[in-house]
């Protein structure tokens, strides 16, 4: 049983939690907007909602379950204790002290400006101060990943970084970059202008500093996904990793890739050029790379496996697959939704077609599918798998049925709730509205696929119970009397490396790189705002009345 | 089925040629819709001060809605405010290339129009802009499409495409919705 068990659970335990009570609200968001009439309906609830169920989602869910599944991965990949165990759970202390400070403001009505700000809306100073301290308990937690990669290198040199720990490092230098835009955000504009000490706001400015981290932080939330890929779905499929070093470039990628681009979510703001819109155009295509590498390269792992049991023929393979197990499960589930949400992507991405789709619940539908879809589908799958490592309780038969289901659910209901909102997105279906006046003929017929999407977000709520009912009976079980659960082995390559490059390695050249691109992608759009400040926009605050 | 390491490389080396290739046509795509068929996103970069817009200049009372300029093209002005747009009712001449300028004195919104692919955000600061032909008529819905607070869900403008007979200028080129 890892010796830091209390940290991961800790940390593993508090993201489902939130995530547990913010599904809740998500569905009540999506019966407020339906025909049926929801209780409790007016917009100052409403939008408090939104904040809270985009706050706790993306922030708190995300951040939590990263670190603690990075606490889990350093230790049990790297076979060695963490460098600095009292550093992780001040993190911890920090970032939930941190959370539960926003949360309050938000819940007091002080906060309606959703988790992506707004700015010149202006919330109470605490619901800010809040979100800082989440981030910098993040940061200890990269400082701590970065650390355990160094030390395990100086205690076996020459040595290839297991796959799992390598990505994980990747994304806590990733998040260190992607955190600099937003941190400087709320820290020159934003919480100076809410505490009082300034009344006006450069909003072209504000905006490009949200980009900077806007994207990025979507593969913060994803990469843990994507080493349980590649590190855990094909040791559970019962094969091999076809390519390690494919893994470690896929994450690489990630790292160059995830950032220059966050004028992707500008493309129809006044304050850029079409120029450095059609440059980020150019990166942001470039980033479907990784993820297809990943696509090709786990179908073969489990390719691998499903030959293994003797699979015949092009697809005989994948009937032989384990599919009982819920990693390979969630596997194949994220697949068919990364195939829906990361082909409505590319025609976000598409510089002129975005006017088609932006603001409109198409985008709505695209991150819920692919971060709520593909991302937590797998950190269920992940909880799953280590569980039973954290609890020292094996997992029987019936419970494993369970599991399946409560998987199976979440994937159908994803579905459900996603597919009606692309099609409604399509036909100009807006963002962020508390209700629709379904009596306009314009719009009428809107009502039954907005019905009807709001049984997929039911399914999902089920499923979200489901889920945490799944890992607290683990708990509530006795310990496996001698045997205790299978021990976690991460996958193994098909050929073991042997020679690697040391850029491959490590991140040094790959920070160069990041400098780079940043310096090309953003150097401009930011310091024209430095050059020529925008006319400034007067501060609003929302959490002051009149 | 792949066997030895190089054969997993060669296969790893063939799917990434598929691969950017098919970004290759993606972007291609792009590219042509771009520079051939001219489909950019509003980039007019066009700076505006949100504090006194309403007191002087292009976006004061008597320029909003819809006007043909002198030199027959046809702009349509609205001012996006916490929380309605005003005019709250734009007509626009069908088949016949329309430009829309709108500007925010207060916050961040942004604009959409039914069954058409205009879209554009508003920020206080800029004007924003964006050229688009209306090819059925009738009334379309402009909703704003960015949260700007709790009367978001109000803030919500109609366009009225007429055929060109009936877009009928007054004698200093305007058209608004109340007029016959």
């Amino acid at each position: 049983m890892p010796r830091h068990r209390n940290l991961v659970l800790a940390h593993l335990w508090l993201a489902f939690a939130v995530f547990a009570v913010a599904a809740v609200f998500g569905v009540w968001q999506m019966w407020v907007r339906s025909p049926l009439h929801a209780p409790y309906e007016n917009p100052q609830n409403y939008f408090l909602s939104v904040t809270l169920h985009g706050v706790s989602m993306g922030y708190v869910l995300t951040t939590f379950f990263v670190m603690g599944f990075g606490y889990f991965v350093a230790e049990t990949a790297l076979r060695q204790a963490l460098p600095w165990m009292e550093g992780a759970w001040i993190g911890f202390w920090v970032a939930a002290a941190g959370a539960v400070m926003a949360a309050l403001t938000i819940l007091s009505g002080g906060a309606s400006v959703l988790y992506t700000f707004y700015p010149p809306l202006t919330a109470s100073p605490f619901f800010y101060i809040g979100l800082v301290l989440v981030v910098v308990g993040s940061w200890i937690w990269c400082a701590i990943m970065i650390a355990a990669m160094a030390r395990w290198k100086r205690a076996n040199p020459g040595q290839v970084v297991p796959l799992a720990m390598f990505a994980t490092v990747a994304n806590a230098i990733m998040w260190l970059w992607t955190t600099a835009g937003v941190a400087v955000e709320l820290l020159f504009q934003v919480i100076p202008a809410a505490i009082g000490w300034t009344d006006t706001v450069d909003v072209g400015m504000s905006r490009t500093l949200f980009s900077w981290t806007l994207h990025a932080i979507v593969y913060f939330w994803l990469l843990p996904a994507y080493i349980a890929f590649y590190t855990m779905a094909p040791e559970a499929a019962g094969g091999r990793l076809y390519s390690d070093t494919m893994g470690r470039l896929t994450f690489v990628l990630f790292l160059l890739y995830s950032l220059p681009v966050g004028l992707h979510h500008l493309f129809m703001d006044p304050e850029h050029s079409t120029g450095f819109k059609f440059v980020q155009t150019t990166l942001t295509a470039l980033v479907t790379v990784p993820t297809l590498l990943t696509v090709f390269t786990i179908t073969a792992s489990f390719e691998v496996a499903g030959r293994l049991n003797g699979g015949p023929g092009l697809f005989g393979w994948l009937r032989r697959l384990p599919w009982h197990r819920p990693m390979v499960l969630a596997t194949g589930l994220a697949f068919v939704m990364l195939w829906f949400g990361g082909g409505g992507g590319l025609i976000n991405m598409s510089y002129g077609m975005n006017a088609m789709i932006h603001n409109t619940s198409w985008v709505t539908a695209h991150f819920h599918l692919i971060f709520g879809g593909t991302v937590v589908i797998m950190y269920f799958a992940i909880a799953y798998q280590i569980w039973p490592q954290l609890t020292g309780r094996a997992v029987d038969a019936g419970e494993l049925a369970q599991q399946r289901w409560q998987l199976w659910l979440w994937a159908i209901g994803m579905m459900v709730m996603t597919l009606p909102w692309h099609w409604l997105g399509l036909e100009g279906q807006w963002r962020r509205v508390a209700h629709f006046d379904y009596d306009d003929p314009l719009i009428a017929w809107w009502g039954g696929w907005v019905d009807l999407s709001l049984l997929g977000g039911v399914m999902l709520l089920i499923s979200a119970w489901l889920f945490i009912v799944n890992l607290a009976r683990l708990h509530a079980r006795q310990p496996a009397s001698q045997a205790g659960p299978q021990p976690l082995h991460y996958a193994v390559p098909l050929h073991p490396i042997t020679r690697l490059p040391a850029a491959l390695n490590g991140f040094a050249l790959w920070n160069v790189l990041v400098v780079v691109l940043m310096a090309a992608a953003y150097g401009w759009p930011i310091g024209q705002f430095i050059a020529q400040p925008s006319p400034a926009a007067i501060v609003h605050h929302v959490d002051r009345p009149g | 089925m792949a066997a030895t390491e190089q054969d997993v490389q060669r296969s790893e080396i063939r799917w990434v040629v598929w691969v950017s290739l098919f970004v290759l046509i993606i972007f291609g795509l792009t590219v042509f819709a771009a520079l051939v068929l001219h489909r950019n996103p509003p980039s007019n970069l066009e700076r505006i001060d949100p504090k006194t817009l309403h007191l002087s200049g292009e976006f004061t009372e008597p320029n909003r809605g819809t006007r043909v300029e002198q030199n027959g093209q046809v702009t349509t002005r609205i001012v996006a405010t916490q929380f309605a747009f005003v005019p709250p009712c734009v007509v626009v001449p069908a088949d016949r290339e329309v430009t829309l300028r709108l500007a925010s004195p207060d916050v961040i919104h942004g604009i959409l129009v039914s069954g058409t692919n205009v879209n554009t955000m508003v920020v206080p600061g800029y004007v924003s802009q964006v050229h688009t032909v209306f090819r059925t008529t009738g009334n379309l819905l402009m909703p704003c499409h960015e949260f700007c607070g709790l009367g978001h869900s109000q803030m919500l403008a109609r366009v009225r495409v007429v055929p060109a007979a009936e877009f009928r200028p007054d004698a200093e080129g305007r058209v608004s919705c109340a007029a016959p």
